[in-house]
């Protein structure tokens, strides 16, 4: 029959088979209860005896998480073990009695332990009660296990970030899941209580550090002790990160800032590795990486210096007279000045009815565009912009890479504003006044930056054109195969304006340092280039500098480059509320630039103030 | 032409003790995924109530596949199928990884599994490639079809998703059945089989993950248990056994409450069922399953025509085989391949593709005028 193949009986077979496959359906769910029969009936008695002695748990190993080098190997975040006390109040016999007991060997609130036990969920599912214990409470603890059950000292691994405030900003720090990312799809191997980067590096890379969970199975008694355990799946390490900053020249650039707000950021010309990244006020990643009680949190976001805030990355700020490299850049390119031609500068540029002053009363007199770079003079500027007009400003700025996120791995970076008449309509909804083009020719108006962006500019001008994404991360050392894999550096376009174009606007530069307006700058071992600049605060202002209040201050701006033959490195210096960029930001950047030529010279001098950072492996504990 | 516009909008064809059966299976679903999941961490959403939704879209997908003409939809089985398989290459490169596995595409909050999909696709593909013409011999007959099969299922083990690869298998399988093969044509496939076995062993172990090996194994050899992978079946079977005849009652089942029992929620829930209602009521979801299979296969055979026929017999097909599976697994007869049950287990993709089945074969059971045939 089953040779049959016509379109007529086939027909007739289909149902011939569709009664076998009834019979075969019976057949099979006879079977099928007939397996639920032995077991439940049959044997379900046995089976009922070990669903009630079941003492096997399955319990989860948390894995490493990657440590964070800097790029010479100094260890910049480790874990170390720390003690936790736990309560499974399954195991608990007398709720209020253990309150009481533990609350009064440890110091603590017998409220706050209470509420720690109230926390919803199984009666099996362990509750943290305090962590980061000492040795002696742990001691205590632990000698007094046997009155009472159910109380569980836990090693357990903490982030720990030896150098303290160091580099915080990039490093970010970790914390407990929430519930919003516990639902979010790329977290679906992590469960309540899992550990995460919450910001910065530990963030945005936490995919590589964040290693694989292990498990074990563990049999405990009826008190909820261990008895025997067996490791069904070893926890997998997280990755290693080996970042591009030198913690050497991260710490100077930090000390330096002091207790001024600010940021200086030190970019690698050749591959947009960021040597160093500081933003003050910083915050202790030791800290947040903690428990945090809902005062401690308040009072951190409440801050009036906003320590959170990467004032690198995240700050934006109008560039001012930096703001003229990238004009100048344009300048030539479009022909609307050669280098020869000059613009009369008599201390402030008519347009309209309004005066647009030079920040030199009486003006420079007959200035080129070497001249007008050197002394930053104010009216050619002005000029210039009027000329080529806003969207050809805004489209070499944007080449420059103004007015758009840079790409540096970290999270909530903030792009500037390199405005157009199109921006201001779409989001101001009103139409672009010519005498906006003349303020944001000198980097004043709308134009706002980041001091990453403007080291990236600077690092693009000095290698003539040629730009690459600022990165932290150079390499990445894989646990599980011991490999350690460099990665690429990324080019990210190339500012299209020819080779001369870059000599003319580095010489120029080059004499802002030994005549110019950053005189401060000049070093004895190399030779800079920079350019100052002065972000303008408060709009009215009068008096000198020292007689208004701090806060309506300026900023101080300087970016620069070195050694201006053959550049290594670009820097950025913002100093909030410090006036003129040449007397505040100025010295900085000449000793991050002076400090990075002693560290990469051969014979290295000695650097103080980093003993206390160790380059040994501080994994602490791998399995526990 | 009138009539049989009036015809299609009527309810003709809509059997209530059909959907009443459906409906009794996936309220037993979701009582047994709000039990073992009560202790879920507050601030998420409950599973059951996910389930609930996902029972609300396949609600919608049943009334569309019931509501179409199927000789229309079986018009789409191509285009279908060649849609399905860019997803599965997709899943392949974007997918999101679940223990190891690379199965689900995220879109927004959920997350979309393309391989549950496949299978019902499948059905259609080999229903309209059989029913449009007399496949006469075992090239039209067997390789063909099997060419067609093919591609969804290297895609689908490559994931690894052994369940569904199998089902695939199966569906494919019963296929063939129904439109009958020549001996001599299973004698082919069956030298064939044997003599492909070894490499084909070599490229499915090879691509199955550890745990999938060890779980197998675990089965094969219940001495070959190094870490303990026995466990998930060891828990399974004292789950259902320590339900005994009456069951622990809702809540009452400690296998899945206490957590000793992992994936109560979705390939395990039979027993958490089995647990918390005993034998007997696992004789009256098994029950339910039966005659919800019985009327589906009076459907197959009273179909108007092979094509409905053969869509009927193929979902029947998928069915049985995901239900006797996954029971069987759960119940230690089986090696656990991670196969849901269907319209009990928690999952999106898996309810809204078993809600739409069953429209589909609902839909056959339509009164038409014989317009075509």
């Amino acid at each position: 029959m089953l040779s049959t193949s016509y379109p007529e009986t086939e027909f007739g077979d289909l149902h011939r088979r569709l009664f076998a496959l009834r019979v075969g359906l019976l057949l099979v769910v006879g079977l099928l209860g007939l397996r639920l029969w032995h077991l439940q009936i049959l044997e379900g008695p046995y089976y009922r005896d070990l669903s009630e002695n079941n003492r096997t748990r399955q319990v989860l190993l948390e894995p490493a998480r990657g440590l964070i080098y800097d790029r010479n190997g100094i260890l910049l975040a480790n874990n170390v073990s720390s003690f936790s006390v736990y309560v499974t109040l399954e195991d608990v016999q007398d709720r209020e009695v253990l309150i009481q007991q533990l609350s009064e060997l440890l110091g603590l609130d017998p409220a706050l332990v209470r509420k720690k036990l109230a926390i919803k969920g199984s009666k099996l599912l362990p509750r943290k009660i305090k962590d980061r214990m000492t040795l002696r409470d742990a001691t205590l603890v632990e000698s007094r296990r046997l009155d009472m059950p159910g109380v569980m000292i836990q090693v357990e691994s903490q982030r720990n970030y030896p150098g303290g405030l160091i580099a915080s900003h990039l490093l970010g720090y970790v914390g407990e899941i929430s519930a919003d990312q516990l639902e979010k799809p790329e977290f679906d191997d992590l469960h309540q209580g899992s550990i995460v980067g919450q910001y910065g590096i530990e963030k945005s890379y936490d995919r590589h550090m964040r290693g694989t969970a292990g498990q074990k199975n563990v049999e405990v008694d009826a008190l909820g002790h261990e008895k025997k355990s067996s490791v069904v799946e070893k926890p997998q390490a997280g990755n290693d990160l080996y970042l591009t900053i030198d913690a050497r020249l991260q710490k100077l650039a930090e000390d330096l800032l002091g207790e001024e707000q600010g940021a200086i950021v030190a970019l690698d010309p050749n591959n947009g590795d960021i040597l160093a990244m500081a933003s003050r006020p910083a915050f202790d990643p030791n800290v947040l990486s903690r428990e945090l009680t809902a005062k401690q949190w308040v009072e951190i976001v409440q801050d009036e210096g906003r320590p959170l805030n990467n004032r690198a990355s995240q700050g934006q700020y109008p560039p001012g007279s930096t703001f003229k490299i990238p004009m100048a850049v344009a300048a030539l390119e479009t022909k609307t000045m050669s280098p020869s031609s000059t613009v009369h500068c008599t201390g402030g540029y008519q347009f309209g009815r309004r005066l647009y002053r030079d920040w030199k009363a009486g003006g420079h007199g007959y200035v080129d565009l070497h001249e007008a770079l050197v002394h930053s003079c104010d009216v050619y500027f002005y000029s210039i912009g009027q000329r080529m007009g806003i969207d050809v400003m805004a489209e070499f700025g944007k080449d420059f890479g103004l007015g758009r996120p840079t790409g540096v791995e970290l999270p909530s970076e903030r792009s500037g504003i390199m405005p157009t008449p199109a921006w201001k309509q779409k989001v101001k909804r009103e139409s672009w006044l010519p005498g906006e083009t003349i303020s944001a020719a000198i980097g004043q108006g709308f134009v706002t930056v980041t001091p990453l962006q403007m080291a990236s500019m600077m690092a693009t001008v000095a290698n003539d054109g040629v730009n690459y994404r600022p990165r932290l991360v150079r390499a990445v050392m894989d646990r599980s195969t011991g490999n350690l894999q460099e990665l690429p550096a990324v080019p990210r376009g190339k500012v299209n304006a020819k080779p001369e174009t870059f000599r003319i606007i580095k010489s120029a530069l080059a004499d802002v340092i030994t005549k110019g307006t950053a005189t401060r700058a000049k070093s004895s071992i190399v030779t800079i280039g920079g350019k100052t600049g002065t972000a303008q605060v408060a709009a009215l202002r009068t008096g000198p500098e020292e007689s208004i209040p701090k806060k309506f201050r300026d900023h101080a701006w300087f970016v620069a480059f070195a050694p201006v033959e053959s550049p290594k490195i670009a820097v950025a210096v913002l100093a909030e509320h410090m006036g003129h960029g040449g007397a505040a930001a100025a010295p900085l950047a000449k000793e991050v630039i002076e400090a990075y030529m002693n560290l990469t010279t051969p014979t290295p001098v000695a650097t103080s103030g980093l003993s206390g950072m160790s380059l040994d492996d501080g994994r602490g504990f791998k399995d526990s | 032409m009138i009539d049989r516009l009036t015809e299609r909008r009527g309810l003709d064809g809509f059997d209530i003790r059909y959907v009443g059966l459906m409906l009794a299976i996936l309220a037993i679903g979701v009582l047994s995924i709000y039990s073992v999941t009560q202790g879920q961490q507050s601030g998420n959403t409950p599973y059951y109530l996910k389930q609930l939704m996902w029972i609300g879209l396949g609600a919608a997908a049943f009334l569309i596949m019931w509501a179409a003409d199927y000789h229309d939809l079986a018009r789409f089985a191509y285009p279908a199928y060649a849609f399905i398989l860019l997803m599965l290459v997709f899943v392949l490169f974007e997918g999101r990884t679940s223990k190891g596995a690379q199965r689900w595409i995220a879109m927004g909050p959920f997350s979309f599994q393309p391989s549950e999909f496949a299978k019902l696709i499948l059905v259609l593909v080999l229903a309209h490639y059989y029913s449009k013409a007399p496949r006469v011999g075992w090239l039209q007959r067997v390789i063909v079809p099997g060419l067609l099969v093919l591609p969804g299922l290297l895609l689908i083990l490559k994931q690894p998703d052994l369940g569904s690869g199998l089902s695939f298998v199966a569906v494919y399988a019963a296929m063939l059945l129904m439109v009958g093969v020549r001996s001599q044509a299973i004698g082919f496939i069956l030298l064939f089989g044997i003599m492909l076995f070894p490499f084909a062993w070599e490229g499915v172990w090879g691509s199955l993950h550890d745990y999938q090996r060890q779980r197998i194994m675990a089965f094969v050899d219940p001495g070959y248990d190094p870490g303990g992978k026995g466990y998930h079946a060891l828990q399974s079977k004292i789950a259902i056994g320590s339900g005994e005849l009456l069951g622990k009652g809702l809540y009452g089942g400690t296998q899945s409450q206490l957590k000793f029992l992992p994936e109560g929620h979705t390939d395990f829930v039979f027993a958490v069922f089995a647990e918390e209602w005993g034998f007997l009521g696992v004789m009256v979801l098994l029950g339910l399953f039966v005659g919800l299979i019985w009327l589906s296969l009076e459907i197959a055979s009273k179909a108007k025509d092979q094509l409905g026929a053969l869509l009927a017999a193929g979902i029947v097909a998928m069915l049985c085989f995901c239900v006797v599976v996954n029971i069987g697994m759960t119940a230690g007869m089986f090696p656990i391949v991670g196969i849901p049950l269907p319209l009990v287990s928690y999952g999106g993709s898996a309810t809204i593709m078993t809600m739409a089945s069953l429209g589909l074969l609902l839909n056959v059971k339509r009164k038409r005028l014989s317009l075509f045939y």
